[in-house]
């Protein structure tokens, strides 16, 4: 029960931490909507739909990976907190507590989680500029995946914070590991038409199946372009992926606190 | 024979190559306010992460209550509380928030919980500001909102690692003040790291570290007695040669203790005179006082002149933040 309780706790912080630092929601919410707008608009006329996204103009191809990028974003930075209140008691506190550090882990990354969700879908509000219709079968997909895929930046971002001594190293670090599984996620350029090389890094990146789960919804399971797989096959690879990347943070949280 | 608070029995900690702790063995009697002096890198904090499950010694066992902190880490933390030096607190939650959270790791709820934090509120003066952002308090409120959050729980110990850090001398009075009133009320042991000596003076036994090694243990009157009574003490550059000095040219027993030289003749002040006479030229300063827990540390530090001219512990908070 106290595990639980834990874990709610830690949740509604995370949500509270959020909402009350207003330069935290306008930068979530800006910097993807300002790479949408940019990439969108200034790839629109030279931009080449693929096959099946017949007359697709680039911001409503775009637009699914930027979903995923809200959802990325949110992910580092509240997973960052791990990192700065390594220093502060606050972490310490909840680690001489007894509750299990499992409970951390949940409860953190549930919150990101939330979060990173409940921002993907506010963006869902500009769908009417992008002409997608997705249809409420299509935003329970959208959420699914938003869910799943959230846990699992979320999960990692923890699994990394855990190990890092300074909020630049753990920027850099991030900076390493998300932005390439963003790029190479068919969600800046249909898979069918990039380099060979880079084709098998698509194929091999869980976050790929995310971005092609998120396309399903958006065009509301209707013939979707630039989809690598079936929406089962993307649910079922995001909810892995979410799972080894939970058990790897569950797995890092039992290191101990201080080196010794 | 009761079980003590707290029991180290021949503890080691290594960080890689650096010894942080070297074979530390002390008890600390439930109910008591034991103060760990020491300066900074003595090993106050290694030992407190080790009290607090936070890491396992490399060698030697820490018990609490009798339960191993490395083998029942789980039971030890039901028992004990910690205030760490910074506080605990969310900047973005209230206070009344902040102690709901903590709340939650003890899986407090109900009214039970709204009573305790209203009560521990009150008896630490800051129940007007329950609604208030924590960022928005001073540092002397917020260190006493972080001491309600360690006692929330009712832990029977309390680690508290030098917890007046960085506040000035009323917000540390206020703040012993409040620590006094709730060691009335709730009988909790008190472990305290320092390295202020007047905070070691307010305690029932003092256990002085230096270097990682524990140099000396007792009561703080009964370690300044050893030292003796009323004697000079006198500021030189070059103190043991003003001891053989003073020794061969009046007889009297001396001591170098640290930069200074420790004086002991049957009347201190009738001496401090013809003592200045002989030697004024070599002597920077003299006094006559009894001594402190400063020339208890350095005595059982054996720090040589030449190592550490500086005062090592200080008198009060100046400095640092």
């Amino acid at each position: 029960m106290t595990t639980l309780r834990t874990i709610g706790a830690l949740t509604a912080r995370e949500m509270l931490k959020f909402v009350r630092d207003r330069s935290r929601v306008l930068g979530a919410l800006a910097q993807p909507l300002a790479l949408w707008l940019l990439l969108g608009l200034g790839f629109q006329n030279t931009f080449q739909p693929p096959q099946g996204g017949v007359g697709e103009s680039y911001v409503a191809f775009l637009f699914p990976g930027i979903l995923a990028l809200v959802l990325l974003f949110t992910a580092i930075f509240s997973t960052i907190s791990i990192v700065e209140e390594r220093d502060s008691g606050f972490l310490q506190a909840v680690l001489v507590a007894p509750t299990p550090r499992t409970a951390l882990v949940f409860g953190t990354t549930l919150g990101g989680t939330l979060l990173a969700t409940v921002q993907a879908l506010l963006f869902l509000g500009a769908l009417p500029l992008v002409d997608l219709a997705p249809g409420w079968l299509g935003v329970g997909m959208v959420t699914a995946v938003c869910l799943l895929m959230g846990l699992a930046f979320t999960a990692l971002g923890f699994a990394i914070a855990w190990r890092m001594d300074t909020t630049r190293g753990f920027h850099a670090i991030m900076n390493l590991f998300l932005l390439p599984l963003w790029f190479l996620s068919g969600a800046m350029f249909p898979v069918e038409g990039a380099a060979p090389v880079l084709q098998v890094f698509v194929w091999a990146n869980p976050v790929s199946y995310a971005v092609s789960g998120l396309r399903h919804g958006l065009h509301g399971f209707a013939e979707t372009p630039a989809a690598l797989a079936g929406p089962g096959v993307c649910l079922a690879v995001t909810g892995g992926f979410a799972l080894l990347m939970m058990g790897v943070a569950v797995w890092q949280v039992r290191r101990p606190f201080f080196q010794a | 024979m009761t079980t003590p608070a707290v029991d180290i029995q021949g503890v080691t900690h290594r960080y890689g190559t650096h010894l942080a702790l070297q074979d530390v063995t002390l008890q600390v009697a439930p109910g008591a306010l034991y103060g760990l002096l020491g300066p900074n890198g003595s090993g106050k904090t290694t030992l407190f992460r080790i009290l607090s499950t936070l890491m396992p010694p490399s060698e030697g066992r820490a018990q609490v209550f009798g339960l191993d902190t490395a083998q029942k880490p789980d039971a030890v933390r039901q028992r004990i509380g910690a205030v760490f030096q910074d506080e605990a607190l969310d900047d973005a939650l209230t206070v009344r928030e902040n102690l709901r959270f903590q709340a939650a790791l003890y899986g407090l709820r109900g009214t039970g919980r709204r009573e305790r934090i209203d009560a521990l509120l009150q008896r630490l003066d800051v129940a007007d500001r329950a609604d208030d952002a924590a960022g928005d308090l001073s540092g002397g409120l917020r260190r006493r909102v972080d001491l309600a959050r360690g006692l929330l729980h009712r832990p029977d110990l309390l680690l508290l690692d030098e917890p007046t850090s960085g506040l000035d001398p009323a917000a540390r009075r206020t703040f012993w003040t409040a620590v006094q009133r709730l060691r009335e009320a709730e009988g909790t042991t008190l472990l305290l790291a320092t390295h202020l000596m007047d905070e070691a003076d307010r305690c029932d036994r003092v256990g002085i570290l230096s270097d990682g090694a524990l140099v000396a243990d007792g009561a703080p009157d009964t370690l300044k007695d050893a030292l003796g009574d009323e004697t000079i003490w006198v500021e030189t550059d070059a103190p043991a040669r003003l001891c053989n000095r003073i020794e061969a040219q009046f007889g009297v027993s001396t001591r170098v203790v640290g930069s200074t030289v420790q004086v002991a003749p049957p009347d201190p002040p009738a001496f401090l005179s013809s003592l200045y006479e002989a030697l004024g030229d070599r002597i920077r300063s003299a006094t006559v006082r009894t001594p402190t827990l400063e020339d208890v540390f350095m005595v059982h530090a054996e720090v040589s002149p030449e190592d550490r001219r500086e005062r090592v512990l200080a008198q009060t908070e100046e400095t640092e933040g």
